[in-house]
Parts: C-alpha cells; structure tokens; sequence
C-alpha cells in the first residue's frame, strides 16, 4: 500500500546526504537516530581533532625537537589515531548503508511503528556491539595495540644509544632486517637460533604427543587396572605450576650438585653431563623437561576422546579379524586426529613461543662464540635479551614481526583444521 | 598357553611403562619436598631425605620480618580475584554475543579470535615494557590485572560460546516470547545454565597469576609488588642468596593447593576443549 508520497522517496539522496552523517537519516524522518549521528560526528570531529592531527604528524615524523617531543609518544599517538580512525571509517560505512537501506525502505512504503518500537528496534540491533564493545576495546588496547606498536617499532632505529626523550628516533624502512641478514654477528646468530627454534619445536612437541598417545591408549586397555590412580598420577606434572618444576629440574641438571650427576651418572658411570654448559647437553636436556612438562594435557584430551569412541567400531573390526594394529591404525588414530587436531597445532605453536622452559631452565644458556645470543635461546627469548638486557629495542621488534609471520603459517593450518567443525556455530 | 604368555608379556610391558612414568613424575616432586626439610639453605650438601629434618624454612617464610612471601601472596591473590573476576565478566558477554546474535562483523570477529589465540601477549613484550612506562602502570599491579584480563578474552570467550552453543535455543526463545528482554535472558536463562564453564574459567584465571612468571617479571619491580611465582624465582636467582631450600619449601606451599584444584577440574576444561570436535 505504498502512497505516491513514499515512492517518490529518493534513495540516491538519502545515500549523498549522509555523506555527512546523520542528514539522509534526518531525511528519511528517523530524526533521533539522525540528530545522534550528527551529534556522534560533530563530537568526534572536535574532540579527536587535535588527536588525529598530532598522530599523524608524529606518526610521519617521530618528532622535530630533540628532548621536546618524545618519538615514542608520538608513535603510539600515531597508532591511536590509525585505531580510531579504523573505528570512524566503519561507522561512517555503516552509516551510509543504513541511509540507504531505510530509504528504501521507505520508498518500498514501509511504514514504521510509533516512536517506541523504533527504539526497541534500535536498541535489538545495537545490543550484541553493547556486549561485545568493553571486551572489545579492552582487546585493542592490551592486545592489538601493542603488537601494532611492535610492527612500526621494527621499522625505526630505537636502541639505547638514541632512546627517547633525549634523541628523536627515525624511520629506517626495512634496515633492521637487512642487518639481520647481511651484518654476520646478527646473521649467524638469526640462523643457528632459528633453527634451533624450528627443531626445538618439531621434536619436543611431537614427541610429547607421541608419548601421550602412547600412555594414553595402554592406560585405556580394557585389561588396565587402578585407571584413575593411573590417570591422576600421569596428569601431575601439568598440575604443578611450571615455573616451580622448570627451577627444580634445573637444580636436577646442575653439573656439579644436581642430584642426576650426583646420585645417578657418577655413581653409575664415573662421570657427569655438563647439562648446563654444553650447548648439546642442555637441549636435550631441555627437550626431555619439556616432553615431561608437556604431555600430560595431549594426555588428557587423548583420554577424553579415546572415552568417547564408541566400542560398535572395535566389535565390528573384531568380527573382521582385524589385528590390534590395523584397528589402531584405522580406527583410533583417526579418532584422536580428527577431534584434536588444532589443539595439537596450538601445542606445535605455544612450544614455538615457549619463553618459561628456556629463560628458567638456563637463561637460554651457555653463552657461545660468534653469536649475540645464547646456546640454547630461541627467538622468543632472544627478543628478550635483546630488550631487556641490551635495549636493542628495533631489532628486537623486527625479530618480533618475523616470528609473528612464522606463527600465521601455524595458523593457516589451525584455520583449514578448524573450519570444519566450527561453521556449524555460523547461520 | 602362547596366547596366555602373550597376554602376561603385554600387561607386563604396560604397566612397566606405567610403573617407569611413575617414577620420572613424581621423583623431582619428592624431591623438592624433602629439599624443603633440609635444614642448611644452599643446593649443595642438600639431601633428598635430610639427616635432621626440620620446617625451618617454612616458619621462616611466615614469622621472619625480612620475609615478604605474605606480602607477595596477598598481591598474587589480588591480582588474582580481579583478573578472574574482569575475565570471567567481560568473557561472558562476549561470548553471549557471539553464540545468540547474528550481528556485522561477527565471522571475522571469531576468526580474530582464532588468530589472538596464537600470539601470546609476550610476543609485544617490547611494545608492552615501552607503553607501560609512558602511561606509568609500569611497576603496578593494575598493569598486570589489565593485561591479564585483555590476554584472556579471545581463547575463553570461544570456550564459553562454544558451552553456549549447546544450550538450546528454544530455552531463550521462548522467555523471549514471554517478553524477557537481552539481558533478562543472559542472567536468567544463560549464565545459570553455564556456571560448570563459568567456573572453569573463572578458575583458570584465578590460577594463572599464581602460575605465570614471565609477565609479572616484565611489569613489576619493585620487590614488595611481586607476585609470589616471581619473588620466589629470586630465591634462587639472586646472586648473593641463592636459598633453594627456601625456594623449595615457598613452592611446595603453592603446588599442593593449585595441583588440588587443577586435578579437580582439569576434566571440565578438557571437556569444554573436545566439545566441539566430538559430535561428528
């Protein structure tokens, strides 16, 4: 029943006159919600004026006066400024739509209710921002904030020579990471800490999840006993906090008082292992901490989906004839791969950062010739020293940035594996 | 009777691994706590099973004026109450959002989410120790809490949407015909029937101050704002004092509850985790 008023309602003008926000609303009579958008972007305007300007100014320049401005200030202003603008431009997007949208509407003789359904409308359509909006910018704060200011720190020259608020800092475009490449200090370090780093990785984390798979598949046999002792006893070590088993294990491996030397390859052998100060001895010795520490959880989500498979398959393949080990093969094997395979990809990833193992066990340890970091250091914990020991902040971030690449291929995969299952949740 | 033998021959090798696993578990636990009864303080000439035992350490933990761990327990437990308490809120809204509306943004959100999960707040450690310093939380317990609680978000909030997902929707719906509003819904309908995932993650959070070293190390300073994981590593670490009986016997007074707690509930967080792999 549209009337010849409300198809001659102009669609096209309703979307131009909300390129200033607010006026297509006013247009299309939603004089609330049109009087908020103009009032929204007036304030915004004045209010972040100032901010914008400066932030992007000291985003360009890092500052002109030595002492006066603070380049680090200016940057993360910078970063302020890009966020909100971020924020505008999607508000300015929505705004747009939804001019056009509710013209056409109208034009469609749409008619609306009285003012308080048009707020109770209102109010369904912005609830879930109103959930998720603290949560939200709590995370861009904590989060996102801090790694975007990590990215652009990758790009300037910030060490302790030229710290801020005495020295300005410079944009030096992808000058770090040449250095990491072509200065050899830093090349021979990258390269020996990033392949320690992806080896350190590879074998710890598999051979966590092969020990798990293992102890979790002999405790579930039907012939097993006292399983939840069993199970309880195997779970310990991830009950215990890491920080308090990573510094006993480290007094155990002592070269010289620790108990392992002590009391058990002196006595056996004649001689101990220098764990501590061979660079070999304490990655392995690393690794062995890190299956111990790590595979009880693998062992625990094993355990929960090994509960879950129902024993019809087992029946069916037993009236088959089918061997213990074509029924693992073919049976369980594909069950614990199916229900956890990202939470082994997020293992793969967490033990790639894995800083507490490394720092505490040894400071990544012993100290070695030709190279700025330690024997058994990886990137992470490098990043570390680099900040906190010598403040070669840029670097540092650039090494930062680089890890952050390696850790989006880990999770390309967690996507593809995830995606499965988790779209049922969509629509 | 091969068959038999073969029978004997695998129990015996499974439980031997059982029985090997034992072993290497709880041999550094023990360990530790007879380290914790030695009377003398360094690492060397300590006993695992100490001649004169004795819990001097213990009391010297708790009655001795240069002792600070009471202070640094009661810093943990306020870092603590406030990270579970902000996580545990912000959390549940999110993923109220997320689980019950369907709103723009909302798939690119969860992907997000997804991607946050694998960055760890250290890996910005350098950007983190920078802007605490210009905004002054450097060295403050707030500092810690606020990171705390933004760090928790995006890996919990998909645990509790996925616990939200299997709660039926004709339950909200139809308080919703009965004309309960948004939030009516949340606190009468979801949250009640999401308290076992609610207290995991409230759990989790409130244990993880207790647990993380490396973040409080970064932030904190001064000696009476440690938390207890971190002022305990410098039992052993620093360089004119290395106590490690003491050490030993600080540790010992945390493991024992957290691990009660853990073992109690580590079943809840592992369910929540294969939830959603499981049904298919």
């Amino acid at each position: 029943m549209a009337s010849s008023k409300s198809r001659e309602h102009n669609v096209k003008l309703a979307t131009i006159l909300s390129l200033i926000p607010g006026l297509g609303q006013l247009y299309n009579k939603r004089y609330i919600k049109g009087s908020i958008f103009l009032i929204i972007s007036l304030a915004f305007s004045i209010v972040f004026y100032d901010i914008l300007n400066i932030g992007y100014w000291g985003l360009f320049t890092l500052g002109t006066i030595p002492t006066v401005d603070d380049s680090r200030v200016l940057l993360s202003q910078g970063i302020i400024a890009l966020i909100l603008t971020s924020f505008a431009l999607t508000f300015y997007i929505a705004n747009l739509v939804d001019a056009n949208r509710d013209a056409q509407k109208i034009k469609d003789g749409f008619k609306r209710g009285n003012l308080r359904e048009t707020i109770r409308d209102a109010w369904d359509t912005a609830f879930p921002y109103v959930l998720t909006g603290p949560g939200l910018v709590l995370l861009v704060f904590v989060v996102i904030f801090p790694l975007l200011f990590m990215a652009f720190l990758a790009f300037t020259n910030y060490t302790l020579m030229n710290s801020p608020p005495k020295n300005l800092l410079e944009w030096v475009g992808f000058e770090n990471f040449k250095s990491l490449l072509t200065v050899p200090i830093w090349r021979n370090t990258f390269f020996s800490v990033l392949a320690w780093t992806l080896i350190w990785t590879f074998v710890a984390t598999t051979l966590q999840i092969g020990l798990a798979m293992y102890l979790a598949v002999i405790v579930n046999d039907s012939r097993m006993r006292f399983k939840r002792l069993i199970r309880t006893v195997l779970i310990l070590p991830w009950a215990v906090p890491g920080f308090v088993t990573i510094l006993i294990f480290s007094a155990l491996f002592n070269d010289n008082f620790g108990a392992i030397n002590r009391d058990i390859l002196m006595p056996l052998f004649g001689s101990g292992i220098p764990w501590l100060s061979d660079p070999f001895w304490a990655k392995v010795a690393l690794i062995a901490i890190q299956i111990w520490l790590g595979f009880p959880f693998v062992f625990a989500l094993f355990t929960g989906v090994l509960q879950s498979i129902s024993s019809e398959w087992y029946e069916a393949a037993d009236m088959d004839g089918a061997s213990r080990f074509q029924k693992f093969r073919n049976i369980t094997f594909p069950h614990l791969m199916f229900a956890t395979a990202p939470l082994l990809i997020l293992q793969y990833a967490q033990n790639f950062n894995n800083f507490n193992i490394i720092y505490l066990f040894n400071q990544g340890g012993p100290a070695v010739k030709n190279q700025n970091a330690g024997g058994t250091d990886i990137l992470i914990s490098w990043v570390y020293d680099l900040t906190f020991e010598s403040s070669q902040f840029s670097i540092a971030a650039a090494i930062s940035l680089i890890l952050g690449l390696i850790v989006a291929v880990f999770a390309f995969f967690q996507f593809r594996k995830t995606a499965s299952f988790k779209e049922e949740g969509e629509m | 009777m091969s068959r038999k033998m073969k029978n004997t021959l695998e129990l015996v090798g499974m439980y031997g691994s059982v029985i090997v696993m034992f072993i290497v578990i709880l041999y550094p636990l023990l360990w530790t706590f007879g380290l914790s009864l030695n009377p003398g303080s360094s690492l060397f000439g300590a006993n695992m099973i100490p001649d004169n035992w004795s819990f001097k350490h213990y009391v010297w933990l708790f009655t001795n004026p240069d002792s600070d761990y009471l202070l640094w327990y009661k810093n943990t437990l306020i870092v603590a109450f406030s990270a579970s308490i902000g996580a545990t809120v912000f959390v549940s809204l999110v993923a109220y959002a997320f689980s019950r509306y369907r709103f723009v943004g909302r798939k690119n959100g969860l992907y997000a989410f997804l991607l946050l999960q694998m960055f760890p707040v250290l890996m910005a450690m350098v950007a983190i120790y920078i802007l605490l310093n210009l905004v002054g939380l450097l060295d403050s317990l707030l500092g810690l809490i606020l990171i705390y609680v933004g760090g928790a978000i995006p890996m919990n909030a998909f645990l509790v949407k996925g616990y939200f997902d299997t709660i039926p929707r004709e339950l909200d719906e139809s308080a919703r015909m009965d004309g309960a509003g948004h939030f009516r819904v949340l606190f009468t309908i979801m949250l009640p029937l999401a308290k076992p995932i609610l207290a995991v993650v409230a759990l989790f959070n409130f244990m993880a101050p207790f647990m993380d070293f490396i973040l409080p190390r970064i932030i904190l300073r001064s000696p009476e704002n440690y938390t207890l994981a971190l002022g305990l590593y410098n039992f052993v670490n620093a360089q004119f004092a290395n106590n490690f009986t003491r050490f030993a016997a600080g540790s010992i007074l945390i493991a024992i509850p957290i691990s009660i707690v853990f073992l109690l509930l580590q079943r809840y967080l592992i369910g929540g985790l294969t939830s959603g792999a499981t049904k298919g």
